[in-house]
């Protein structure tokens, strides 16, 4: 083989294997990464298993907001329209969290059934329904045009 | 009425950029000097219908226009005047107008800065940048006009502005951040052009550097500025959350900050020379799948505005169109571009190569992270997110590698390098900086933290083999100061630019590892420590803004008994859409940051709070300040300016190639 040939196929070598060792690694993190997101009716009905970490979407119930007067605690339901989940998080809620808005919360269900999230997230202009949670609504079955609709006025 | 004039004048700048997009490039096509010369009065006047209808758009809001939907929307009449100016890229319709009079701008510059280019290379550039401004314009007056009417029954006022984003940080991030994403537009037109005419030289390369320099510069001030305002008023006491649209620019900064490595191995070596036209070309796909995804609600984050589908269908179609017929062309052209492969494996070359590969495959990896969910629920139909901890498992090793391979580069010399010079250059450097990473950290910490150690033995690694190369650079010279003298302004924007990088890696490890945060409930008169820090929770007061009430906390901090500082957080309600706002206070230092959120009242006046302290949180935007000055001072080369006395003689060569190719 000519020198210049050698040193190309040396080049294109050393690529080649950094890539697919970017590669592995990168599927390997993503694998270990992924957080399974979930309906309040997928929960209810017991798809999920206590102490696995996932995600909820839904709207937080009308009337379920309740706060500690002593502690940080605050608890709510996130609702499809159609099961509900109980919520429990020690910490400030963002800014936009309102009764009848779409949220995603982050967390893990303990062996009384409630969501202990260690992260709530709401959205930041209040007309738009995030994906997950509008793949929720439409799980159970809620239009969701109006849904927006009526977050709108 | 005043609000038709802007819809009229966006409706001529679209004629104009249609014939910017058309003429200039058949000219050039043909040898027509004077469909050529076209070219930048056209991208003037498509710059000056832009600008008057963008000023028509905020002088639409400072006059409460609200029969304008996209004011009626994003607007107030109690919304302060700056906020009503900048409320233009408060949504979707107006952010996008500023986008396209950005991209004019930068046709502007170029037409200015071009004096020294041939021009049927203006007059292709500035085609390509014609035919894009075209598309973005379509865009504009087919799905998201900005000058909407409401008819016949007007708003009486309007529904505000977002009230997270009322803030100085949404004055400058946004027209800081399209600046910097759509320079990249100019570098990939630069490429395009090239690749039209076949004359991809070095020549080409040098013309664009200092393009690709300042557009990297500000997106990365554009970036910086992003994290900066997240950090103080998200308030979640992060500067980077690897959100789905905060990904993209970074997508787009990682494959910028490659190319501008390859460019210096183009213009210097003629090597690597489709590989870096390929990496214009991605730099410019990421800026365009940034906005898509931001715009198509594709994806779900903090960002997102009101979303329509047909948006996203309309620039999927761009994007495809963009990148689709530029790989083609690029597939087209790319055996014109035989690179001689005139290098050794240990050579400069070898380690730009390294360089390159790195960053492509970090920005390779941001783009799957981000993208990944979209497809998973494609192919599944479930609905997945992926969180920070796959983007650090990434980004950390190979930002290491990174570092590591940029204490050698600079060391070595094109075409081939021994290793032995090496080990003689920096075995002792080596050596020094793991003395320094082990030694320091332990003294002052008191403890073995390996973060730190490892930190500060790559941020030595850089700052020692950095000094060593100047001392080597100068030893030759009568005194150190003439040799000093003698370096040029992109050796000297390359230290700075790394110098930053420096910073940026001390000030991201030193923050995650660190940081201290308590969520605690404080009654008036009580405090608590964090870290090494005491606050104390004295009062509340109400407040009352222009478009806001609410209540402002006072908290003393105090270190070992000496009073520091007051911390005043508020808690606003605005007026008009009745949504809560958290202004967290912040005392800002060069080695740590204090800040305070408050949450909400509960019984006896206690407040919730957050409170933290974040060691060298400022090491990470000054890192960046340093990178843009760095990219900034190395555009400003004088061999820049000197460019047509050498294209003149490389264009006789490139002529004689072509016929070459030709015959």
């Amino acid at each position: 083989m000519k020198p210049h040939r050698r040193k190309r196929l040396a080049v294109v070598a050393f690529i080649a294997v950094s890539l697919s060792m970017a590669t592995g690694l990168t599927l390997f993190a993503l694998s270990q990464n992924i957080d399974l997101f979930y309906t309040p009716t997928q929960v209810a009905g017991g798809e999920v298993n206590i102490g696995q970490q996932i995600r909820i979407g839904g709207m937080v119930k009308e009337g379920s907001y309740e706060s500690a007067n002593d502690t940080m605690r605050v608890m709510f339901s996130a609702t499809d329209y159609v099961n509900e989940v109980p919520i429990q998080f020690d910490g400030i809620l963002p800014d936009l969290f309102r009764e009848g808005q779409g949220i995603v919360v982050e967390g893990a269900i303990d062996s009384n059934g409630l969501f202990v999230a260690s992260r709530v997230l709401a959205k930041h202009d209040e007309n738009y329904m995030s994906n997950e949670v509008k793949a929720a609504m439409e799980a159970a079955g809620v239009n969701t045009e109006n849904q927006s609709a009526l977050a709108e006025y | 009425m005043i609000p038709e004039l802007g819809q009229f004048s966006l409706i001529l700048a679209f004629c104009l950029s249609i014939l910017l997009g058309s003429i200039p490039l058949v000219g050039a096509a043909k040898g027509n000097q004077l469909w050529m010369s076209l070219a930048r009065p056209l991208s003037a006047g498509v710059f000056v219908f832009l600008a008057i209808s963008i000023l028509i758009l905020a002088y639409a809001f400072v006059a409460d226009d609200f029969s304008v939907q996209f004011v009626a929307q994003h607007s107030n009449t109690l919304l302060p005047t700056r906020y009503k100016m900048t409320a233009v890229w408060g949504g979707h319709e107006g952010s996008f107008l500023l986008w396209t009079f950005m991209l004019s701008g930068w046709m502007l510059a170029v037409s200015i800065y071009s004096k020294s280019l041939p021009i049927d290379f203006v007059a292709r550039v500035l085609g390509v940048l014609g035919i894009l401004c075209t598309a973005y314009i379509l865009f504009m007056l087919a799905t998201s006009n900005p000058f909407d009417r409401i008819v016949p029954l007007p708003p009486q006022d309007g529904a505000d502005l977002n009230s997270a984003l009322q803030d100085i940080g949404f004055i400058i991030h946004p027209p800081t951040l399209y600046m910097g994403y759509v320079g990249f537009s100019v570098v990939f037109a630069f490429a395009i052009a090239a690749l039209l005419s076949g004359r991809l030289d070095a020549a080409w390369a040098r013309w664009s550097r200092p393009w690709a320099n300042v557009s990297w510069a500000i997106l990365t001030i554009g970036i910086a500025l992003g994290s900066w305002w997240a950090y103080y008023e998200l308030g979640w006491g992060g500067w980077w959350a690897w959100d789905p649209v905060e990904n993209p620019p970074l997508i787009t900064w990682l494959f910028g900050t490659a190319l501008i490595h390859s460019l210096a191995v183009t213009e210097k070596r003629g090597v690597f020379k489709s590989w870096t036209v390929l990496l214009a070309i991605l730099a410019f796909s990421g800026s365009l799948l940034g906005t898509f995804i931001t715009r198509s609600g594709l994806l779900t984050s903090v960002h997102a505005f009101a979303s329509d589908p047909s948006r996203g269908v309309f620039i999927l179609g761009i994007l495809g169109l963009a990148i689709g017929g530029s790989l083609i062309l690029f597939a087209f052209r790319a055996p014109l571009m035989k690179g001689n492969f005139g290098f050794d494996l240990v050579s400069r070359e070898i380690f730009l190569l390294t360089n390159n590969v790195i960053l492509v495959v970090a920005s390779a990896s941001v783009f799957l992270g981000t993208l990944f969910p979209m497809f998973y629920q494609a192919i599944t139909d479930d609905l997945i997110s992926i969180g920070p901890p796959y983007f650090n498992a990434i980004f950390i090793p190979l930002m290491t590698l990174l570092v590591l391979v940029l204490g050698v580069g600079p060391m070595c010399r094109w075409k081939k390098t021994s290793i032995s010079y090496l080990i003689e250059q920096l075995g002792k450097v080596a050596l020094a900086s793991l003395a320094i990473g082990v030694v320091l950290p332990t003294i002052i910490l008191l403890q073995v933290s390996w973060v730190a150690i490892v930190a500060v033995t790559l941020a030595a690694w850089i700052v020692l083999s950095m000094l060593k190369d100047m001392a080597n650079k100068t030893a030759n010279k009568v005194t150190r100061l003439a040799g000093l003298r003698a370096l040029s302004l992109s050796y000297y924007g390359m230290q700075a630019a790394h110098f930053g990088m420096v910073l940026m890696l001390i000030g991201v490890a030193f923050t995650s590892e660190f940081s201290e945060e308590k969520s605690v409930l404080l009654a008036p008169g009580e405090s608590i420590d964090v870290g090494s820090y005491n606050f104390t929770f004295n009062d509340t007061q109400a407040i009352t803004g222009p478009n806001y009430v609410g209540n402002q906390a006072d908290f003393s901090v105090s270190k070992n008994g000496n009073g520091l500082s007051n911390l005043n957080p508020e808690r606003r309600i605005y007026l008009a859409t009745g949504t809560p706002s958290t202004e967290m206070a912040i005392d800002a230092g060069f080695l740590r940051d204090l800040f305070v959120t408050l949450g909400e009242e509960k019984e006896n006046s206690a407040w919730t709070m957050t409170i933290y302290v974040k060691p060298f949180i400022r090491w990470i935007w000054l890192g960046a300040i340093f990178m843009a000055f760095g990219g900034t001072v190395a555009a400003g080369d004088k061999r820049y300016r000197r460019v047509r006395e050498r294209y003149l003689k490389r264009e006789e060569q490139a002529l004689a190639t072509n016929l070459q190719v030709a015959s």
